[in-house]
């Protein structure tokens, strides 16, 4: 069966249907392989030139009983002949491998949307285990679809029976024989996937290389014909225009990790980083353990206030301290934040936000720690506040957050989320050589050392670390004079004290860019303000909207607190300001307690991102009519 | 302020600070403190790459009164802290100072990691059986029926046991001092300080304020002989004899048991070559010599127990070393497009 001569993408394009660009969505048990089929779609289609964007569905379960509902792992790209900006709020195409996985994602599907399923797995035990009574391939329940049941199981079996492989290894091609065939509807080529199977599975088992290889091509020879039903055709989504130069997916945990090991090279200083297990957090350590050689350490800490007490130590020794978690995570270690605070010590905190209160949703995202960020600490405890808005901004965020600490002498949170931390995206890769150094200087004289003496510019104090002869020093969380460092309960002092704090991170608003609109006017009559991961449902509305003639600008922060100098004035140019977050309004109420304005919010916390259709839909509200 | 040369003789005084030390009168931190400062002195301590990490207590102003590197940090977390700080620097000889509340209360799971960690630092858990600086609350050591603000009806709960909490985590140096053995207690923290890896102290301290004399008994001058015993690497554990006096009893197996029992030098034909011999890398007989107390048996000090181990910072050293001979090019620009990339051609290509 094995048909390698052909693997041209063009066959069989003749009669293809052009489409700007396509939502396809993998669905099925989390033994599937759900995850590395829409992997392999995702290389597919950044060869083919899309732009695009995925999105990972994981089950909270690791191995949920085969077959049920909190079982189904699913996996969303939207790839496109132009700039992709979020996974797409509906799918055009499911692949679902089993009742349960059609039962969860049926509605995430348009309405009239191709809807393949694996028929084989569609037994009276399968529908059960689903929580269907009757078949819904049969029931008429699906006639607003267009539902395609392929016997993908059997079909794998006759495909691979050559392999002397045995029943079950042989049905785990199935996802393959399914990336096949949805390969020919895309006309992406399959040699690159060919070369990965040999690679992940040749050395070890050459049979099991094979018979995955020849399932692809099976599932794309299966197309071929099927092209002469009615109702089922080829697509072709042509090459997106992206800026030239070499590219690679990049997710939010990656771009955290390998911006970083950039930090440790721009700072020429070691990167400590400590965290404790916790979703959605913990790609960024699984990524920063490879980056031993480029002067990145990981500590795996016994719980999340060690964490940040071991970057902290990090920090007091002169390496840059970095912990990572999530919400529940930052909770725990809301005590030694303070401490970096008061001690005025470098220290980076990435926050992975997931859905809460308390274990709330772990896999789900949410954007509703913004007040922790600000807030969640004892004393009047300011620190700077960074949001990205992609997977690929981590990697200048986690660069950001290092010079801003580093100079500043200052703890700096960085919230992503866990739609960041999982959603790739294409990434032009940047030349770390050309962007600006970061320098990063240790105090080595001691005449006239004095631990907290400032500098007059930044207020920050001198980074001393331990090993310098004659600078000696103690430090700690009692409130310290404001020149010797000594324990101070002086009331004049404490004033002092805090009021430089709080000058020092409102004096980082005069070193970070201004801020811009990222689409549309600069006044007018609504602008959509932003933070963090909405950054792309609200840019693809706003492009809808301001095509369809609206006046509506785009505007996303990325530098939370402070806030840029010019924002107030900026958005005084707006009849109406729109604040769409994934919480109860926490940036709403930022802006308007610092600019005193009647701002409306826009609030989603189902754990599911913004649709652009939900954001298009305020705006609207807002201006028509 | 603080000179950069290393005078060739040092003294205690070369490692006080300025600051005035604000323990109570006739509390058993000072003797530590000095014991401490001698120590360095006798060892002519680098005191630039010394470091003092404490957590929150009276015990963990420590720091403040050593003209040395210190970070007085937050309650508990001191060897969260210097594990940070030994990761930055191996190369520098840290410190923890920590009570039994700060270091086997709200820290303890800290306590038990960088044991079982073994980072190279001396632990040294000033245990006074009472919370001093919140004001006399019954800790995790109190024995039951202390009487305290928080227990005034006497505590309830079973003590724990310093010792064998960190023998437990595996410590592979565990030693026990007081502050009243002025005499003895600098050869325990030499022995510490020279030991690789995590060693932990359990240095017996009286509170005079809320729990004074709870170790009177079993140490320093006015101690009842009979009641203490100072052990030491290969010798007999001999004991009993007060101080400067010759000893009258020993320590033995129990035949046929696993226990040990006292026994007196010349009764029932016993000499000294049926006591043991202190062997401080058994961790058996350690964890023995630790449980031992009064009325039956004396409370043992010196170091119980040392037996080298693989060094957390070691492991950490030879893991990047590692990998950095596996990775030729370090440069970032090489990272970023390691993998899968491809190349998109500008318009007109
Ligand atoms: S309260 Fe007790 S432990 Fe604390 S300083 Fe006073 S005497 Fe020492």
């Amino acid at each position: 069966m094995s048909e390698t001569q052909t693997l041209n993408p063009e066959s069989g394009q003749g009669d293809r249907i052009e489409l700007e660009s396509a939502v396809v969505r993998f669905a099925g048990d989390s033994g599937d392989g759900i995850q590395l089929t829409g992997g392999q779609f995702t290389v597919a289609s950044a060869l083919a030139g899309n732009d695009l964007t995925t999105f990972p569905d994981f089950p909270a379960e690791i191995r949920a009983p085969v077959g049920t509902t909190y079982g189904v792992s699913a996996f969303q790209i939207n790839f496109g002949g132009r700039r992709i900006n979020t996974s797409g709020d509906a799918a055009d195409c499911l692949v679902a491998f089993n009742p349960a996985a059609l039962k969860t994602n049926i509605d995430k599907v348009n309405r009239g949307g191709l809807v393949i399923v694996d028929s084989g797995n569609f037994g009276p035990r399968d529908l059960k285990k689903a929580g269907y009574e009757v078949n819904p391939l049969e029931d008429g329940s699906l006639e607003g679809w267009n539902v395609v049941p392929i016997d993908i199981s059997r079909l794998t079996l006759e495909a691979v029976a050559d392999s002397g492989l045995g029943k079950v290894d042989a049905l785990r091609c199935k996802n393959f024989w399914a990336l096949g065939l949805i390969y020919w509807v895309f006309g992406r080529d399959r040699a690159p996937t060919a070369e990965w199977i040999e690679q992940k599975f040749g050395r070890k088992d050459a049979a099991i290389a094979k018979a995955n290889v020849d399932a692809l091509n099976a599932g794309h020879a299966f197309g071929e014909t099927m092209e002469l039903l009615q109702d089922f055709h080829g697509y072709r989504v042509p090459k997106a225009e992206l800026p030239p130069g070499l590219y690679r997916t990049i997710t939010g945990g990656d771009g955290f990790a390998l911006g970083l090991a950039a930090a440790a090279q721009l700072t020429e200083t070691e990167v400590v980083f400590a965290s404790y297990p916790i979703t959605p957090a913990s790609p960024i350590l699984h990524h920063l353990v490879k980056l031993t050689a480029y002067g990145v350490t990981t500590h795996q800490a016994e719980d999340e206030i060690a964490a940040a007490c071991v970057a902290i130590g990090a920090s007091y020794g002169g390496a840059i301290g970095v912990t990572s978690s999530s919400g529940p995570g930052i909770a725990l270690k809301g005590e030694a934040i303070g401490l970096a605070v008061a001690a005025e010590l470098p220290l980076v905190i990435i926050n992975t936000q997931r859905a809460g209160p308390s274990t709330g949703l772990p896999t789900k995202t949410e954007q509703s720690d913004l007040y922790q960020a600000l807030y969640g600490r004892n004393g009047d405890t300011p620190l700077v506040v960074l949001a990205p808005n992609s997977p690929a901004d981590c990697f200048t965020m986690a660069i950001e957050a290092t010079r801003i600490a580093t100079k500043y002498m200052v703890p700096v949170m960085v919230l992503s989320d866990g739609y960041i931390a999982n959603a790739s995206e294409p990434w032009l890769i940047p030349d770390v050589d050309s962007l600006p150094r970061i320098p990063v200087t240790f105090r080595q004289d001691p005449e006239g050392y004095l631990p907290f003496k400032r500098d007059p510019d930044t207020l920050a104090r001198d980074w001393a670390k331990p090993g310098t002869p004659g600078l000696a020093h103690r430090v700690g969380g009692i409130e310290r004079d404001s020149e010797t460092g000594d324990i101070s309960y002086d009331p004049a002092n404490h004033q002092r004290m805090t009021d430089f704090r709080h000058a020092k991170v409102a004096g980082v608003a005069r070193d970070i860019p201004p801020q811009t609109v990222d689409q549309g006017k600069e006044r007018g009559r609504l602008a959509v303000v932003g933070w963090g991961s909405t950054y792309g449902p609200i840019k693809r509305a706003v492009t809808n909207l301001r095509a369809e003639g609206l006046d509506v600008s785009h505007i996303h922060l990325r530098h939370i607190w402070p806030l840029p100098e010019n924002l107030g004035a900026l958005l005084d140019g707006f009849d109406q300001v729109l604040v769409p977050e994934m919480n109860t309004g926490q940036l709403l109420t930022l802006l308007r307690a610092t600019y005193a304005k009647p701002y409306e919010g826009l609030s989603k916390v189902t754990g599911q991102p913004f649709k652009i259709a939900e954001i298009e839909a305020a705006v609207r509200s807002r201006l028509e009519g | 302020m603080n000179a950069p040369t290393t005078p060739a003789k040092l003294t205690p005084k070369d490692f006080a600070t300025d600051q005035e030390v604000r323990w109570c009168p006739g509390c058993g931190d000072y003797a530590i403190l000095k014991s401490v400062q001698k120590v360095l002195a006798d060892l002519k301590a680098d005191k630039d790459k010394t470091v003092f990490v404490s957590g929150i207590g009276c015990s963990s102003r420590f720091p403040y009164y050593m003209d040395t590197y210190g970070f007085h940090t937050i309650h508990g977390r001191a060897p969260a802290v210097a594990t940070g700080v030994k990761m930055a620097n191996p190369e520098l000889d840290v410190w923890i100072v920590t009570g039994d509340g700060d270091g086997l209360s709200i820290g303890g799971n800290h306590l038990l990691h960088i044991i079982r960690r073994n980072v190279d630092t001396q632990i040294l858990l000033f245990n006074n059986e009472i919370y001093g600086l919140t004001k006399g609350q019954a800790s995790p050591t109190s024995a039951i029926g202390t009487r305290s603000s928080s227990t005034p009806e006497g505590s309830v709960d079973a003590p724990l046991d310093p010792i064998k909490v960190a023998m437990g985590a595996g410590a592979r140096f565990v030693a026990r001092t007081a502050d009243k053995w002025i005499k003895e207690m600098p050869d325990v923290l030499k022995a510490a300080r020279e030991h690789r890896g995590c060693a932990f102290v359990e240095i017996l301290q009286n509170c005079i304020v809320y729990n004074d004399a709870v170790f009177g008994e079993f140490t320093g001058k006015e101690a009842v002989p009979g009641t203490y015993i100072h052990v030491e690497h290969g010798k007999p554990l001999l004991f009993g004899g007060g101080r400067n006096e010759p000893p009258v009893k020993g320590i033995r197996v129990k035949p046929g048991t696993f226990k040990l029992e006292v026994v007196t030098l010349g009764e029932n034909g016993i000499s000294e070559a049926d006591v043991l011999v202190h062997d401080k890398t058994d961790p058996v007989l350690a964890g023995l010599l630790a449980a031992m107390t009064g009325p039956d048996f004396p409370v043992a000090f010196g170091v119980l127990y040392e037996d080298a181990a693989p060094v957390h910072d070691d492991s950490v050293a030879s893991h990047k070393a590692d990998a950095r001979k596996k990775t030729p090019d370090v440069s970032i620009n090489a990272l970023l497009k390691r993998g899968r990339t491809w190349m998109v051609e500008g318009p007109g290509a």
